[in-house]
């Protein structure tokens, strides 16, 4: 239920990005998704990967600061109000939410969306309780 | 015009006389008043009766800045604490401050050396001061205003900051002498011209400087801006405070008071003293204090000493305006900071390592200060309002420590330069 993604340390620097994104491009690690946060001075490059471990790794011996932690992947309907009936029940639930990302899924009609919130266990259970469909880790790395 | 004339005029040979009576005396007064120096000058099996000419003050010990942190706060006081009128201190540096006690003789010195300097300038006693060096347990604000007082000048002790009512007051009551840090004369400078007022307008005849590390760029701009000449003033609290050596209108070199402070320049790894012209580290004796006598002050700053007769009939010697520092130092808007103390602020956030770089820049007249620090693994975090909250974490930790706001900013890891271990820790960009 658990997708593992890997955030990593960026200077808002020109080349910074290229560079983390060249290791993997070399340890031919593709990028299933992405999200860039980024502040005036820094930003976190947050990935999902097939082989998070083997990411985190690489990038490590290269010196960038890496932290792994677990989002949850949600399969929404691409049309309209399919992201808003998501976060109408992580609202009822009373879920905060840290960040989300979502992207379109080759799948027809579907996209997924990514949660980063603080309870990753009372999130799963709200979502499950209210029938949302979520897509198991190994799914979303063979993406 | 000169102060005192028989002081700043006097042979060679009367004024080396003066130097080894009084040298012995401070001698006598240390070892037989402040345990410290009795211990000191014990180890190092020196006692006031072999101190028989000037040459023999090199078998004297060295004081350091340390010496000095270790007695506080009233270790160095050579008289009885209630002989003490008023206590000062050194700004903001690691550790405990050093305390610098005066009695009733010492204000006098400080108030005679002072009105040698401030005539130097020009002062008499139909001018007004404006005085922004700030009073309080700072040196430089009450060290101008006895020079001041004790001349006759109509001092405005309005210490430093609220810079409207400066250029208010300078204009309404018609100050004809400035003193302030260089970096604050140019905004001074700024904040008038935005005012309507023009600073050369003004009846200005003389600036007084110090406390900052300057260039002659930076002096002839202030000139120009006030359109009246700046003279530099060097002192330290450890000694007296303002006032240790001033410069005369010919403005090469300043004079030091040599009746009161003996000077040395030595070679700081070696010891050796050099030869006039030679640069090295400044030494300073007192000769007079009554109140905390100090014997061969290592006072860290760069400079040569230059014994020839000036032009404008003084005698006393010279020293070249300070141009570096044997340690570390840094004094940024005016204040001492050491890299150690950014170090020691850093050890404080848990998981950070102590690597980082002190960028100093001068973009607008104020100096500038950024640190940036490498972030760990340990320390980083997937949620931006952390990493926020760390980064202003560490610049409060750092303000603790120096006195001083800074902008911190977060690198990666093991991207700061590291040259065989030990890593290029301060970017100074400011040109002096």
């Amino acid at each position: 239920m658990k997708v593992k993604q890997i955030s990593i340390f960026l200077e808002n620097k020109k080349g910074r990005l290229w560079k983390a994104l060249n290791i993997l491009r070399g340890a031919g690690i593709n990028i299933r998704a992405l999200y860039l946060a980024d502040t005036s001075e820094f930003g976190i490059l947050r990935l999902i990967v097939p082989d998070p471990e083997l990411a985190r790794k690489v990038l490590e011996e290269n010196d960038f600061a890496v932290k792994m932690n677990e989002v949850i992947a949600v399969e929404l309907e691409d049309k309209p109000g399919g992201l808003a009936s998501i976060l109408k029940i992580l609202k009822d639930s009373q879920i905060n939410l840290e960040y989300i990302y979502a992207f379109v899924h080759e799948k027809k009609d579907k996209a997924i969306l990514f949660l980063k919130a603080d309870d990753i266990d009372k999130t799963i259970k709200a979502l499950q309780d209210s029938n949302a469909k979520i897509l198991p880790a190994e799914e979303v790395y063979k993406l | 015009m000169i102060w005192n004339e028989e002081m700043e005029c006097i042979s060679r040979d009367d004024l080396e006389e003066l130097q080894i009576r009084r040298l012995q005396d401070t001698v006598k007064r240390v070892y037989e008043n402040v345990p410290y120096y009795k211990r000191k000058l014990e180890e190092n099996n020196i006692y006031p009766e072999d101190i028989e000419s000037l040459e023999d003050i090199k078998e004297l010990p060295y004081t350091t800045k340390d010496d000095l942190r270790e007695v506080y706060p009233f270790g160095m006081f050579a008289t009885h604490r209630k002989d003490i009128i008023e206590v000062h201190t050194s700004s903001g540096t690691t550790g405990k401050p050093v305390v610098s006690g005066y009695t009733r003789e010492d204000i006098e010195i400080w108030s005679e050396v002072m009105a040698r300097g401030l005539t130097m300038m020009g002062v008499t006693e139909d001018d007004i001061i404006q005085n922004t060096h700030g009073y309080g347990l700072f040196t430089g604000g009450f060290g101008v205003h006895y020079g001041a007082q004790k001349i006759g000048a109509t001092v405005i002790p309005i210490s430093t900051g609220q810079t409207r009512r400066q250029i208010e007051i300078m204009k309404d009551f018609g100050t004809t002498v400035m003193i302030f840090t260089p970096s604050y004369g140019l905004y001074l400078s700024e904040v008038a011209e935005e005012e309507g007022h023009n600073p050369k307008k003004s009846q200005l005849k003389a600036i007084g400087f110090g406390a900052e590390m300057w260039t002659e760029e930076m002096r002839r701009e202030l000139e120009r801006r006030f359109n009246a000449p700046a003279f530099n003033i060097y002192g330290l609290t450890e000694i007296i405070g303002p006032g240790v050596a001033m410069e005369c209108p010919e403005k090469d070199g300043l004079h030091i008071f040599e009746d009161h402070f003996y000077p040395e320049i030595i070679n700081s790894k070696t010891g050796e003293t050099l030869p006039p012209g030679k640069r090295g580290e400044l030494v300073i004796t007192t000769l007079t204090r009554i109140g905390m006598p100090i014997i061969r002050f290592r006072t860290k700053d760069i400079t040569s000493i230059n014994y020839d007769e000036c032009s404008c009939g003084r005698t006393l010697a010279r020293i070249s305006r300070i141009t570096g520092r044997v340690d570390d130092m840094l004094k940024v808007r005016g204040v001492s900071v050491f890299p150690s103390q950014v170090e020691k602020a850093l050890l404080k956030v848990d998981g950070l390592q102590p690597h980082y770089q002190i960028i100093v820049t001068r973009p607008h007249l104020m100096d500038e200060m950024e640190v940036k620090v490498e972030t760990s693994p340990e320390i980083f975090s997937d949620d931006i309002g952390e990493m926020m909250e760390l980064q202003k974490k560490i610049e409060d930790y750092i303000r603790d420590e120096i006195g001083l706001r800074v902008k911190v900013t977060l690198v990666e890891p093991k991207t700061l330069p590291r040259s065989e271990g030990k890593a290029v820790r301060v970017i100074d960009k400011r040109k002096f």
